[in-house]
């Protein structure tokens, strides 16, 4: 990225909000925002970056919406036209920013509309980039954008920051379509490199987050977890495009800046002392990127962590993770207990129950039972690099009988 | 904007309160009523009689049918509604909030259609 397109990229976010609120309308705000931006390159090179970017394309763009309403003959319909120079203290921003934030993420919006809007009007990724994250034609991803837009102005939801009283579940569920768009772009799939750049959003949005909500600890938590799962994205895939399973990756390629930073970060978290689920994971992922090679992993620790994450936000994907944890601990007869515990009948289908449980049967010496499980595994997988590597597994598990 | 708040009930679980339960509720109400008179947005607000009243009337084509009964079977029934003209949803979710439905039922909030002019 240009200096200009990364100056335009972190001058987004707050000149969108800010126009949002003079506009009254977030279309009309994302266009005057789109006409700055052409403006700005133009007029950037010419005379260089000014000393606040955010501030200059606010400007700009008040000016585009005040054109258009005069030759529309009416009034614009939120703020006074006057540029206040107040509203380009940095304070009043992030309150807009704020705002634009919990708009996007209303509860009354439905989870993919809210993640569309999130990527497009806060993020700034075009229609097509966020069709591509999602695997989905830019024609649908278009449409999805305008249906979210309609639900906005039709249902008279507000730009405006909830009550306290409101703001926790609020920003949890802010947290909640962070981490969606993590995962959109962390899942095993083609295309790698979109891949990487969708989850460099997540952790950009983080960051944004951060600077809003200093002393929010999930928010810590979760930067952390996404900082530690990045950090080893350039491992995940084997140059067949085959997943490579953690105790296989090659640790010496994994990012150490991001590593320290986010074990940093978690320290402080922890430390306050309001705990949380995304910490708990923080934490399980940085003793997996603490661990000098895989052998060292403190299985018998993040097997704890599991067991508070369980009470933290119960399901069977964290029960299989601590049973699988215990097992590596040592304990298998324990993991295969606490497996047997849950509800099988809803998990047949489900792979990562199916390759637990084939694990732990192959470690407990079943060889039958174990190559059953994994075969309706391979056959439950829907992911191309999880099947490669799932019959790799069997076929290295599996006794040469012809030659 | 002007909004519907929709109130439905399971008249099973209604009818099968407690004196206690029924009157925590109907304080919801009254709360609801005296917040959002004392916010300027309180327009309208009824209860309805039991859908053992009402009555489902059809047009085809002239073809007037009448019957006895709500239009559809359903597990929960409207019971009663209100009409606000408040600034956003999130006021009228508020409005909601303090309604303590539990198992009973739950709102549904419907802006009005604008008119046109």
């Amino acid at each position: 990225m240009s200096d200009f397109g990364a100056a335009l990229k972190a001058a987004r976010p707050r000149a969108v909000a800010a126009l949002r609120r003079f506009a009254g309308d977030l279309d009309a705000a994302e266009d005057a925002f789109q006409d700055a931006a052409v403006r700005a390159l133009a007029a950037w090179r010419e005379d260089g970056l000014p000393d606040n970017p955010t501030a200059w394309l606010i400007t700009a763009g008040r000016n585009r919406l005040i054109d258009a309403a005069r030759k529309a003959g009416r009034e614009i319909s939120g703020e006074p036209p006057e540029p206040v120079h107040e509203d380009l203290e940095p304070t009043a921003l992030d309150d807009d920013l704020l705002r634009l934030v919990f708009t996007c993420c209303h509860p009354a919006l439905v989870v993919e509309h809210q993640v569309a809007l999130t990527l497009k009007v806060i993020a700034g990724l075009s229609s097509a980039d966020v069709a591509q994250a999602f695997l989905v034609p830019v024609r649908t991803m278009e449409q999805r954008l305008a249906r979210a837009r309609k639900k906005l102005s039709d249902k008279g939801i507000p730009f405006a920051v909830p009550e306290a009283a409101e703001l926790p579940n609020r920003l949890e569920a802010v947290l909640a379509t962070v981490y969606l768009i993590f995962n959109q772009g962390y899942s095993a799939r083609a295309g790698a490199l979109v891949d990487s750049r969708t989850c460099e959003e997540a952790i950009w949005l983080a960051r944004l987050l951060l600077r809003l909500f200093p002393g929010d600890t999930e928010l810590m938590g979760l930067l952390a977890l996404m900082l530690c799962h990045h950090a080893r994205h350039e491992t995940r895939l084997g140059p067949d495009g085959a997943l490579v399973p953690l105790p296989r990756q090659d640790r010496s390629a994994w990012d150490g800046d991001l590593i320290t930073e986010a074990t940093a970060l978690l320290r402080v978290a922890l430390g306050r002392g309001r705990p949380g689920p995304y910490q708990t994971q923080a934490a399980i992922a940085a003793l997996h990127c603490e661990a000098p090679n895989a052998n060292a992993t403190d299985w018998a620790q993040i097997a704890a962590l599991y067991a508070i994450l369980e009470r933290q936000s119960p399901g069977p994907v964290v029960t299989i993770n601590r049973a699988v944890a215990l097992s590596e601990a040592g304990d298998t007869e324990t993991a295969l207990t606490v497996l047997e515990q849950l509800d099988v009948s809803s998990l047949t289908d489900y792979t990562p129950y199916l390759v637990a449980h084939s694990t732990l049967r192959h470690r407990q010496g079943d060889a039958a039972a174990a190559d059953a499980l994994l075969r309706r595994a391979l056959d439950t997988s829907q992911h191309a690099a999880e099947r490669e590597f799932l019959s790799r597994v069997l076929a290295e598990r599996s006794p040469r009988t012809l030659i | 904007m002007e909004y519907v708040m929709l109130i439905y009930n399971a008249e099973e679980r209604w009818n099968a309160l407690s004196e206690a339960e029924e009157a925590r509720i109907m304080a919801g109400h009254m709360a609801v009523i005296e917040k959002s008179q004392a916010d300027g947005t309180f327009r309208a607000g009824n209860r309805l009689m039991d859908v053992a009243a009402a009555t489902t009337v059809r047009n085809h084509d002239g073809k007037v049918t009448v019957t006895d009964g709500p239009f559809a079977e359903t597990k929960e029934q409207l019971g009663g509604y209100y009409v606000f003209e408040a600034d956003d949803l999130d006021t009228v979710t508020g409005y909601a909030a303090l309604l303590p439905h539990g198992d009973v039922g739950c709102v549904e909030i419907r802006p009005v259609f604008p008119d046109p002019q």
